[in-house]
């Protein structure tokens, strides 16, 4: 199933499957290592709720629910996604 | 003398190799037209010396950010010979995608793997032999901490530096690699240096290079348009840096062992981070943080011991109530630690150097001046002009290098990038990022670290605005005029009865509106540009190297000490004179300064203040509130010194023995300004809107020259400084009259409200291209 990272719950994990979006950020979003076939760990939300914290490729990442709303992850199923919040 | 180049992530260690390396022959500078650090020195322990030049951090060459193009240049231009990459091991994937980029020029490489200890610490192990086979240049281990490795790496890169090198890609296997095969060719039959590098940017259709080949670019379009890729079609930027990342987990990444299969491990930075950014705990912490750091720095009442005393029914005896002689010396040395209160270590090291050290050596020769013999207009000039004025100065340092020290901790430690991400939000409002937060908030303790610390800020226009809004936030210097003006109002004006602190907390407020009000307007008008992006690593907690602070804070110290002895110290020669010479060049003392070319300057401007009533309105004397806000420029310490001089002046002036029930005396035995205030407004008869007006001028123009100084080197361009100076004179008279004429007049907020709307309503309808100006006005 393909979601974008903004719709993550914590804890849930997911592989880069494209990035979307213009430019300047998705260039940065891919020099930070957000490519495809990246595995990405949603670790938690800033205390107001954005921006979001992520683990890719051994280490923490920070970005706006805007800019999360450009990565498209394939995730498994639901069940599996609900196992590795917990 | 040959260069090598230290290249590198941000958080790889680069700064501490650099430091390792170069020792005392560092020297921190700007590259050229723009602010970015630049530092450089000396390696000495090469068969000849070495020049190492340090790159700024940066995690790509693209042409986004001035960082990476600097980085990109200097290769490229300066050629130097030899490039250290510096890869932090603990990062290894990411730290390697700059590898391969720098890999395509035709330069030197020797990759430094740092920070190996932490791999090993953590059981993992990384085969550099393997990593040296599969990239084809140098690897050696190092730990730039405990500077290991170090002779071994510069050997290598010595070695390296006498041969040629030509570039080579990780792209060979992708799809794209006869395309760029093809622009090489091309571009090095037009004789182009690093074609390699060249062809490829060409290909990614990176802005600088279309730019630079625009006769080659043809037959790249050619070449492209018969490309299509199932995955990403012709998103040409997206097939290399996907390139890239695909080469190195499959060549690169299998030379580390994990001992921790588990993909996502927590490690005891997250664990740090499951506190420290917590939902609900997050924003407190950060808040204790920063009480502290302000505590320690500035607070007179150490860890509120004495108030803690005072309710235990204990209070501490003063050295006075301990039957010690203040005089004595040594009894002058335990008064900078205690007086009745306990101070905190800021408090103590800036008595220790203003009242033990600076002032004691500049009393002494003010001491020799004196009975030197010298003309009376000599003594003066040196010491009440150059000795006082490098004085008020120089005694900025301490809390200076204290609040710097406190957040280098805060930057080195990692928390500084969690700070922007708890507060991002809230800024995102204004258009700002949670990054431009704390140089704001150390705008309250002194506004020149705090413009010093935007560079922090990735964005050029988000940095313009922050550093033209930080003398908004009320610095230490400030307060004094606050609390003389605001205690001399109640005490003439309320007979003695309110609060001064409600006043005072007032202003801090309106000078937080204030600041929020301007960079709402700079952002929709003359710095207008999107929100910057707010990608950002949360690099790993660690602990703060005390080396690199004190390089930090030696860096700081050589910057600040160097421009108060140039700039500064002119500045306060030229206010020194105006202010005690007549026009016909005779010398004033200091009481007869109402005669003076400063003085007679300020009676002409003096009309121009009338909007916020202390400008024609308050007659013959009214030009003392003028003289009093020039000579804030010098330093805001001087506001409420001119009014005590002025003071016993105009007592003289008009043969009175006191103003207001204050007597000369009085005035001079008051250090807290508030008698000289009451005898102001006793010989002008200024209003309480008038006051309050001023006091919001005197907070909002321009700073002192120390801060002036500061912007003018952080703002880098000369057109954006002035432009700086007169948006700082604008909001302050803006303010000001706003103060005075609701303050006076309470309809006339409806004027201003109707004229605020109207120059809203305008914005909107510019922004949305309804209204069209002729000129078109540049950007500052």
């Amino acid at each position: 199933m393909q979601k974008t990272l903004d719709k993550f719950a914590i804890g849930e994990q997911g592989v880069v499957c494209r990035v979307a979006g213009e430019g300047k950020i998705k260039r940065r979003l891919f020099d930070m290592g957000i490519t495809p076939g990246a595995e990405v760990l949603l670790r938690k939300r800033a205390p107001l709720g954005d921006p979001l914290e992520i683990t890719v490729r051994s280490y923490e990442l920070s970005l706006r629910i805007t800019e999360a709303q450009c990565v498209v992850l394939n995730v498994a199923d639901e069940t599996t996604a609900g196992e590795a919040a917990k | 003398m040959k260069r090598f180049a230290l290249a590198g992530n941000p958080n790889c260690g680069k700064t501490t190799l650099f430091n390792s390396l170069t020792g005392s022959t560092a020297h921190v500078g700007n590259w050229p037209g723009v602010t970015v650090d630049k530092r450089d020195g000396v390696y000495k322990k090469c068969p000849e010396p070495v020049a190492i030049i340090d790159l700024p951090g940066i995690y790509s060459l693209s042409p986004y950010t001035p960082e990476e193009v600097i980085a990109r240049n200097y290769i490229l231009d300066e050629k130097p010979d030899c490039v250290i990459n510096i890869v932090d091991a603990t990062n290894l994937e990411r730290n390697l995608y700059l590898t391969t980029q720098v890999l395509e020029m035709d330069v030197p490489i020797v990759i430094a793997l740092n920070m190996m200890d932490a791999v090993e610490r953590q059981g993992d192990k990384i085969d550099a032999k393997e990593l040296e086979r599969r990239l084809g240049v140098p690897v050696v281990k190092i730990s730039a901490l405990k500077e290991q490795g170090l002779r071994e790496l510069m050997d290598k890169a010595y070695n390296e530096s006498q041969k040629e090198r030509h570039g080579i890609t990780v792209l060979e296997d992708t799809a794209l690699a006869h395309l760029i095969g093809d622009v090489k060719i091309a571009l090095a039959g037009q004789n182009v240096g690093n074609p390699l590098f060249h062809a490829i940017k060409l290909v990614e259709g990176d802005e600088i290079e279309v730019e630079m080949h625009k006769d080659t670019l043809p037959m790249v379009e050619e070449f492209k348009a018969t490309f299509n890729d199932d995955v990403f079609g012709t998103d040409f930027e997206a097939l290399v840096a996907d390139g890239r990342y695909k080469y190195i987990s499959k060549r690169f990444a299998p030379v580390l062992t994990r001992k921790n299969k588990e993909k996502f491990a927590t490690t005891r930075s997250d664990r740090a981070d499951r506190v420290l950014t917590n939902r609900w705990a997050g924003i407190p912490i950060f808040l204790v943080i920063l009480f502290l750091i302000f505590h320690l720095t500035f607070s007179e009442n150490f860890l509120f011991i004495s108030t803690f005393a005072e309710w235990a029914g204990k209070p501490l005896p003063t050295l006075e109530e301990l039957g010690l002689d203040v005089e004595n010396y040594g009894v002058r040395w335990l008064a900078t630690i205690y007086d009745g209160t306990i101070f905190s270590p800021g408090v103590i090291i800036n008595n220790i150097w203003n009242d033990m050290m600076v002032g004691e050596l500049f009393g002494w020769i003010q001491g020799l001046v004196e009975g030197s013999g010298m003309a009376a207009w000599a003594v003066g000039l040196i010491n009440n002009g150059i000795i006082e004025g490098l004085g008020a100065v120089l005694s900025f340092l301490p809390p200076i290098l204290t609040l710097f020290l406190f957040f280098s901790i805060l930057e080195d430690s990692g928390y500084m990038a969690r700070i922007a991400f708890i507060l991002d939000r809230m800024f995102r409002r204004f258009g700002l990022s949670g990054r431009s937060f704390l140089p704001m908030i150390m705008g309250f303790g002194c506004s020149v670290p705090a413009m010093i610390n935007t560079r922090t800020l990735a964005d050029e226009k988000e940095r313009t605005a922050t550093v033209r809004v930080i003398p908004f936030f009320s610095c230490g210097a400030k307060l004094p005029i606050l609390t003389a003006v605001a205690g001399a109002i109640i005490l003439r004006f309320a007979g003695g009865n309110g609060s001064a602190d409600l006043i005072t907390y007032s202003m801090y407020i309106l000078g937080i509106v204030v600041a929020i009000v301007s960079v709402l307007l700079m952002r929709s008008t003359t710095l207008k540009g999107e929100t910057p992006p707010f990608i950002m690593e949360l690099p790993a907690y660690h602990a703060p190297q005390f080396k690199n602070l004190m390089a930090h804070l030696w860096d700081k110290t050589k910057h600040f000490v160097k421009k108060a002895f140039t700039i500064i110290l002119a500045s306060t020669i030229v206010i020194w004179v105006l202010t005690h010479f007549a026009f016909d060049w005779t010398f004033l003392q200091d009481e007869a300064i109402n005669e003076s070319i400063l003085a007679g300057l300020c009676k002409l401007l003096q009309p121009l203040f009338t909007p916020l009533g202390f400008g024609s309105q308050l007659g013959a004397y009214g030009w003392v509130f003028v003289l009093a806000a020039v000579a804030g420029l010098i330093a805001k310490e001087n506001v409420i010194a001119t009014f005590a001089t002025l003071g016993a002046c105009l007592m003289a002036v008009l043969k009175v023995g006191d103003l207001g029930g204050v007597t000369a005396d009085a005035i001079a035995a008051d250090d807290t300004g508030v008698s000289a205030v009451v005898a102001m407004i006793a010989a002008t008869g200024v209003t309480v809107p008038g006051l309050i007006s001023f006091i919001a001028f005197n907070m909002t123009t321009i700073p002192c020259f120390a801060a002036v100084g500061t912007a003018k080197s952080e703002l880098g361009n000369k057109k954006r400084f002035r432009w700086t100076l007169v948006f700082w004179l604008a909001a302050s008279y803006i303010v000001g009259a706003m103060v005075y004429t609701i303050g006076s007049w309470w309809w006339t907020l409806f004027i201003w409200l109707a004229v605020a709307a109207a120059v809203v309503t305008v914005i909107v309808f510019y922004n949305k291209g309804k209204i069209k100006f002729k000129r078109n006005k540049k950007v500052v």
